[in-house]
């Protein structure tokens, strides 16, 4: 007779369904299916798509070749950490580094160029969260993560921290020009 | 074997309560209504530190007080209510007695124990993880100790429940298939299972981990395992919650299920497919396979999605269906306009079932989505999503459940009925608009688990804009509303319990009365209009579809806005 007592026909899945409901799995179905067509077809003929390019890495290592190219294009440095603001060539490899709580070093690329930027944490997780565009991508020790960006838009972004990392959380947050 | 005991049935709504199930089920309830107390008192701490005009806690505080906040409420009340459910699903629904009552004893002590444990570890101030506990970061060793305690605990508490079915089946205690709402807490307790042991798998070594006996777990494997337990654990509820509704539907209107192939075939997709849809956290995320994200939260995720699409019209053309035989069948909506909006146990349902779907489910997908993602991941939008499917969804519809249990559970008249009938109306709909801001917020990317959107302290401070900021204020004002909302509720349930009239037990037996056959019904298709038993709900689906349809390409529109990424 209802829901909280055993159903009157033996065999539940003998039970028959009614043209709503049979129309509305269709619908439902087909639904479903658009979606998935979307996230493929993104991939195809989307520009956005997150790269899973990755590989093992480990502090050291990182911050090794981080330094080499901070060594080779820094512009000038910013704050009085004398932070170094980075000018790479196009289609480079670009490093940057999370770690409490701090991002190293900024980033100043082209618009319309294209760059390979490697994120890696060095100790907690991370968040890469660039604002006001709002890209957001997990930055986790021990992978270096390979995004191939272009930027659209110049100005001066932020890249706030948004994965929770103790008690100076808040304070994890840097700069990121497109000229 | 057989111990003593005895079989009450209750004269108010002739369910028959077994007295060790009935005891069980009231401490579980009440544990659980007790840390939704404590998440709630701490809630305030949240809120009121977010809204950025008022910026309340300091830091270290916030995070103490927010990693209580989700563990407290999403696991430690949750869970506990969810025991006393299956035990009501089980016992009472099916008649019976509950097996090894001892042992589901055993099971509540661990619980109690555990979550006293991790709460204490909590308080003590150097275990502020967040739910979620990232490894490499730490917590004390007391932390994941509490948090393994719970999960065996609640372990055993499905194990006891699987064990009462088989009691069940064994005494003949009724014939054919169980009820739908015990086919959904079955569901539920098998997705219980899969979420405890992973849990337990990633748990167990990162305890060790704190203790110093294992050296190292790799951050994306915890990531990976953990969120197959903290995801699927949120799985757990909806197909509780989802029983819930239709055990709702069922009490206050005697609705009988559409379609019983229907509602548990969606029911068996939840155990097939929901558990990987835990992959959707994982999308900005390195090291994992395109093929890999797409498989898990398209193909498999969807699945899970049309399962609820499914429930989302079965459940209000269930009512719809009953509300009609009964002669309410004027135009599209009579039958709802008719509904008992003034028993907050209808209600609640009502504005749990709307928000589920239209807030929490919507969101959901968009969540779900691989290149979505990458505009909401670890935005405030997060936790807008899961107030919707986890407060509104899953929380409201306990609350909704409590209000039919006072009288007929615990034995007592509701005290103000008055202040219960305004309730769901007021935590409901406060939650909407708490949900609908924290999602604006989060698309401008303000940062959730965050302590100050200010960045006081830092050389190179962002400033949001001030939408973000209005949008904050507001989470502040609809969250105080909320609260106040859950603070009646508990004032309801703990004033009813304690000051409440004492009603009648009814007749006691010392054997169970079994459920008597139930006689073909009619069939439901002689009722409703253009071949449709439920055209009303139809049309409700169908709005929901078109909101559905509009949000997800807006938000593919501001996607393809973003910088090239590849």
């Amino acid at each position: 007779m209802s829901a909280i007592l055993p159903p009157s026909e033996r065999l539940w899945w003998k039970h028959p369904l009614d043209r709503v409901e049979g129309t509305w799995i269709a619908i439902a179905l087909v639904w479903c299916l658009i979606m998935f067509a979307m996230m493929v077809g993104w991939h195809v003929y989307g520009k956005q798509n997150l790269s899973t390019e990755t590989y093992r890495t480990k502090p050291d290592m990182f911050a090794a070749k981080a330094q080499a190219v901070v060594d080779k294009y820094t512009v000038r440095t910013e704050t009085d950490d004398k932070i170094p603001v980075v000018h790479p060539p196009e289609g480079s490899d670009v490093y940057l580094i999370a770690r409490l709580w701090a991002w190293w070093p900024i980033l100043e690329l082209e618009k319309g160029k294209t760059y390979r930027l490697h994120l890696t944490s060095m100790d907690y997780n991370h968040g890469f969260s660039l604002q006001p565009a709002n890209i957001n991508i997990q930055v986790v020790p021990g992978y270096e993560h390979v995004v191939t960006v272009t930027p659209n838009q110049a100005g001066s972004f932020s890249v706030v921290c948004n994965e929770y990392c103790g008690i100076n959380h808040h304070t994890m947050v840097s700069r990121l020009y497109v000229k | 074997m057989s111990t003593t005991t005895t079989y009450r049935t209750c004269p108010r709504s002739g369910l028959q309560f077994e007295s060790q199930a009935e005891k069980l089920m009231i401490a579980n309830a009440v544990a659980a209504v007790v840390f939704l107390l404590i998440g709630g008192i701490l809630a305030v701490g949240v809120v009121l530190t977010r809204w950025p005009a008022v910026h309340w806690l300091q830091a270290d505080t916030f995070y103490q007080v927010l990693t209580a906040h989700g563990i407290d409420m999403l696991i430690f009340w949750i869970i506990f209510f969810e025991i006393a459910v299956l035990y009501f699903c089980s016992s009472t629904l099916l008649r019976c007695r509950l097996a090894t009552p001892r042992i589901a004893w055993l099971a509540f002590a661990l619980m109690l124990i555990g979550a006293v444990t991790n709460n204490v570890a909590v308080y003590q101030g150097s275990s502020s993880v967040m739910m979620t506990s990232y490894v490499p970061m730490m917590a004390a060793p007391a932390f994941y100790l509490g948090l393994i305690l719970f999960a065996v605990g609640a372990l055993i508490g499905c194990f006891v429940f699987l064990g009462t079915l088989v009691i069940a089946k064994r005494d003949k205690t009724y014939q054919g298939s169980v009820p739908l709402v015990t086919f959904g807490a079955v569901v539920a307790c098998i997705i219980a299972v899969f979420t405890i042991t992973s849990g337990a798998i990633i748990l167990i070594p990162t305890f060790l981990m704190s203790v110093g006996i294992v050296k190292e777990v790799d951050p994306l494997v915890y990531r990976t395992i953990w969120w197959a337990f903290g995801h699927s654990s949120q799985q757990i509820n909806v197909a509780a919650h989802i029983s819930i509704w239709y055990a709702i539907a069922a009490i206050a209107f005697g609705a009988k299920p559409m379609s019983e192939r229907v509602s548990r075939g969606a029911f068996l997709l939840y155990i097939l497919f929901l558990q990987l849809a835990s992959a959707h956290h994982l999308l900005a995320d390195p090291g994992l396979s395109t093929a890999w994200k797409v498989v898990n939260t398209s193909y498999f995720m969807y699945f899970a999605v049309l399962a609820s699409m499914i429930h989302g019209l079965t459940i209000p053309g269930a009512i719809e269906v009953a509300q009609r035989q009964k002669g309410y069948t004027k135009g599209l909506f009579e039958w709802l306009r008719k509904a008992p909006w003034g028993n907050p146990v209808f209600s609640g349902m009502f504005i749990s079932l709307i928000g589920f779907g239209f807030l929490g489910g919507i969101s959901g997908v968009m969540m779900g989505t691989e290149q979505l993602n990458m505009i909401i991941h670890n935005t405030i939008y997060v936790p807008g999503h899961f107030h919707a499917t986890v407060v509104v969804g899953t929380t409201l519809s306990f609350m909704a459940l409590t209000y039919f249990l006072i009288p007929v559970l615990f034995r007592r008249e509701m005290i103000n009925p008055g202040l219960a009938k305004l309730q769901p109306y007021l935590f409901g709909l406060s939650m909407y608009f708490f949900c609908l801001v924290m999602m604006g917020a989060g698309t401008l990317g303000v940062s959730r688990r965050h302590w100050d959107m200010a960045f006081s302290g830092s050389a190179m401070a962002y400033e949001w804009p001030g939408a973000a900021y209005l949008m904050m204020g507001l989470v502040g004002i609809a969250g105080i509303a909320a609260i106040t909302g859950g603070a009646i509720y508990i004032y309801i349930t703990v004033g009813s319990i304690l000051w409440g009239k004492r009603l009648d037990k009814g007749a006691e037996s010392a054997k169970f009365t079994p459920i008597p056959p139930t006689a073909p019904s009619a069939v439901v298709q002689s009722y409703g209009s253009m071949g449709f038993a439920a055209p009303g709900t139809f049309a409700l689906a169908m709005v929901f579809l078109v909101a559905f349809v509009l949000y997800y390409f807006i938000n593919w529109k501001y996607l393809s806005t973003l910088w090239g990424m590849s």
